[in-house]
């Protein structure tokens, strides 16, 4: 079968700096994808670049197929895209802001209904759907957010650490409605975190980023297996690959746009 | 039966070249989904009115008092009409355009939250995002507009109001709100944070109402603040609303709006080429 993404030499250098250095990697059909990795590893310029919104510098990217430079307006139809920042709008209703993704993302006027009600009901929010958004929980407006991102059944979604500020309930409920979409419509999924337990419990295969390359890969058995020590956690697999243990790098910009998105979402 | 003409006008219609069909398509979505944009800031509004009482203060200081008091001193030269006739379609024009100025900010603001990012990944021309934008700038300056009208039917300015003056009013409001909202943008996407936007505002929105037609006539001007207000976009908004509401008299109306059309041509296609750039 062929690879949902196909991603050779990725490379973005913004000014000295080498955010992405050359990362290569495949995801299938089906699969749920992570990459993983401490803030400023390179995680979200490469979602980005794979989502059409930076050009990379250098090396290929396919998505589906098309190249992520020359056929940017297929790869848009193609995917769904959920930032990690809170990106609904508190002022319109859940309906309203489903609404109006499936009028960009060319949903036909004949099932915008039909399909708005499905993805609210696929991810409960329904009671909610006619309040505005300023009134939901964190977890609730994720839960939007990934649905603003489903409603044209793509065929591969992007997740930006789609549970950083959530509790644990919520965080679990999120995994749960990404599982279900790759159950139901055998979504390929691609994400990112910084949750090492999250990583190693609901993601197929992983790639550790670190330092804006790849440091290893494959499914978290595998990587595990290769640390050569009984019992080891994905913190262990870190550690053994890039020499360094995970905390949150990142600079005080990164640090207070999470903090910020996490305060607004809870 | 066949029918050889309509044969061939199909083939011709198929036969039409691929850039043709391209940019039919174009045209199309940015229409369509230009109005899914300005739409939800119709809904925005709904919900929360609140805003417009808000933004009506302004307006009531200016008329009110500034208004008021300059018509006793009689400095201003303004024909057969009074002062504060004189003033409505200026303060009118200043408001919508104070509003507008500043919605480069909600793309910042946008970016910010992630929701801009959201909009870019889906399959919609750039064009379509940035006049989403102007037009919804322009729905919220033409409710600014009647707000500002009431103000001066409280204030029993004597105005020309009539169907056919009310339309040309919501026009000449919308194109200005969208020329100015579409500058922004651009503003926006090169100085890309908020704090340096609100500066480079408040630099930009002061000199730009004080050289214009807004608050006296370009005749008392000296020799180089008239070549600035000539300049000045706002000056074409007011005396296009200033022949509309007072004067009656339209000779100039076409040439201000063709001057404002033109210039929200190439703010659409400029803040369209550098929309993206505000990600980075």
């Amino acid at each position: 079968m062929q690879e949902m993404i196909k991603v050779v030499d990725l490379t973005k250098v913004f000014g000295t700096h080498k955010a992405v250095d050359g990362i290569s990697f495949a995801v299938e059909p089906g699969e749920i994808f992570g990459l993983v990795g401490p803030n400023g590893a390179g995680k979200t310029t490469t979602l980005r670049m794979l989502t059409t919104l930076l050009t990379p510098t250098s090396g290929l990217g396919l998505i589906g197929g098309y190249d992520i430079v020359r056929q940017a307006s297929e790869v848009r139809r193609l995917i769904g895209y959920v930032p990690q920042m809170l990106s609904v709008d508190g002022s319109l209703t859940g309906y309203e802001n489903l609404l109006l993704f499936a009028r960009l993302y060319d949903v036909p006027s004949g099932m915008r209904d039909r399909r708005i009600r499905e993805v609210l009901s696929l991810l409960h929010l329904e009671e909610a759907a006619h309040s505005l958004v300023k009134t939901y929980s964190g977890g609730m407006i994720r839960k939007l957010e990934i649905g603003q991102a489903v409603l044209h059944f793509p065929k591969v979604l992007f997740l930006d650490e789609p549970t950083v500020g959530l509790d644990p309930v919520a965080r679990r409920n999120v995994w749960d409605h990404i599982k279900s979409l790759r159950d139901k419509y055998n979504t390929t999924i691609l994400v990112t975190t910084h949750y090492m337990d999250e990583a190693e419990n609901m993601c197929n295969r992983l790639a550790i980023m670190h330092m804006g390359r790849i440091a290893a890969m494959g499914t978290p058995e595998e990587l595990k297996r290769e640390t050569n020590k009984d019992g080891a956690t994905l913190e262990d697999v870190f550690a053994y690959f890039t020499g360094a243990t995970i905390e949150t790098g990142g600079t005080l910009r990164e640090t207070a746009r999470i903090r910020r998105t996490a305060r607004r979402l809870g | 039966m066949k029918r050889p003409e309509l044969e061939e006008q199909l083939e011709g219609w198929a036969k039409r070249p691929e850039w043709f069909k391209n940019m039919m398509e174009r045209f199309v979505a940015i229409v369509v989904k230009s109005y899914a944009m300005a739409e939800m800031e119709v809904r925005k509004l709904r919900h929360d009115p609140t805003e417009l009482l808000a933004r009506s203060v302004q307006p009531i200081l200016w008329l009110g008092i500034f208004g008021q008091a300059m018509s006793r001193t009689r400095a201003v030269p303004t024909g057969e009409f009074t002062y504060l006739e004189f003033l409505t379609p200026g303060i009118l024009a200043q408001s919508v355009v104070f509003i507008a100025i500043f919605y480069g900010l909600s793309i910042i603001w946008e970016r910010d939250m992630g929701v801009l990012q959201k909009f870019l990944v889906t399959p919609t021309p750039r064009e379509a995002l940035v006049l989403g934008k102007m037009i919804s700038a322009g729905i919220r300056a033409v409710s600014q507009a009647i707000v500002v009208l009431l103000v001066a039917a409280v204030l029993r300015v004597r105005l020309r109001i009539s169907i056919p003056v009310i339309l040309g009013v919501i026009f000449v409001t919308m194109l200005g709100a969208a020329f100015f909202a579409g500058f922004s943008m651009i503003i926006a996407s090169i100085v890309k944070t908020r704090e340096r936007f609100m500066g480079i505002g408040q630099v930009i929105t002061m000199p730009l109402f004080f050289a214009s037609n807004a608050l006296y006539p370009v005749s008392i001007m000296p020799d180089w603040l008239r070549l600035v207000a000539v300049i000045n976009p706002l000056s074409y908004i007011v005396e296009a609303l200033r022949s509309l509401l007072v004067t009656g008299d339209l000779v100039r109306l076409p040439l201000d709006i063709c001057v404002l059309g033109l210039a929200a041509l190439v703010v659409t296609a400029v803040s369209a080429f550098m929309y993206p750039k505000v990600v980075v």
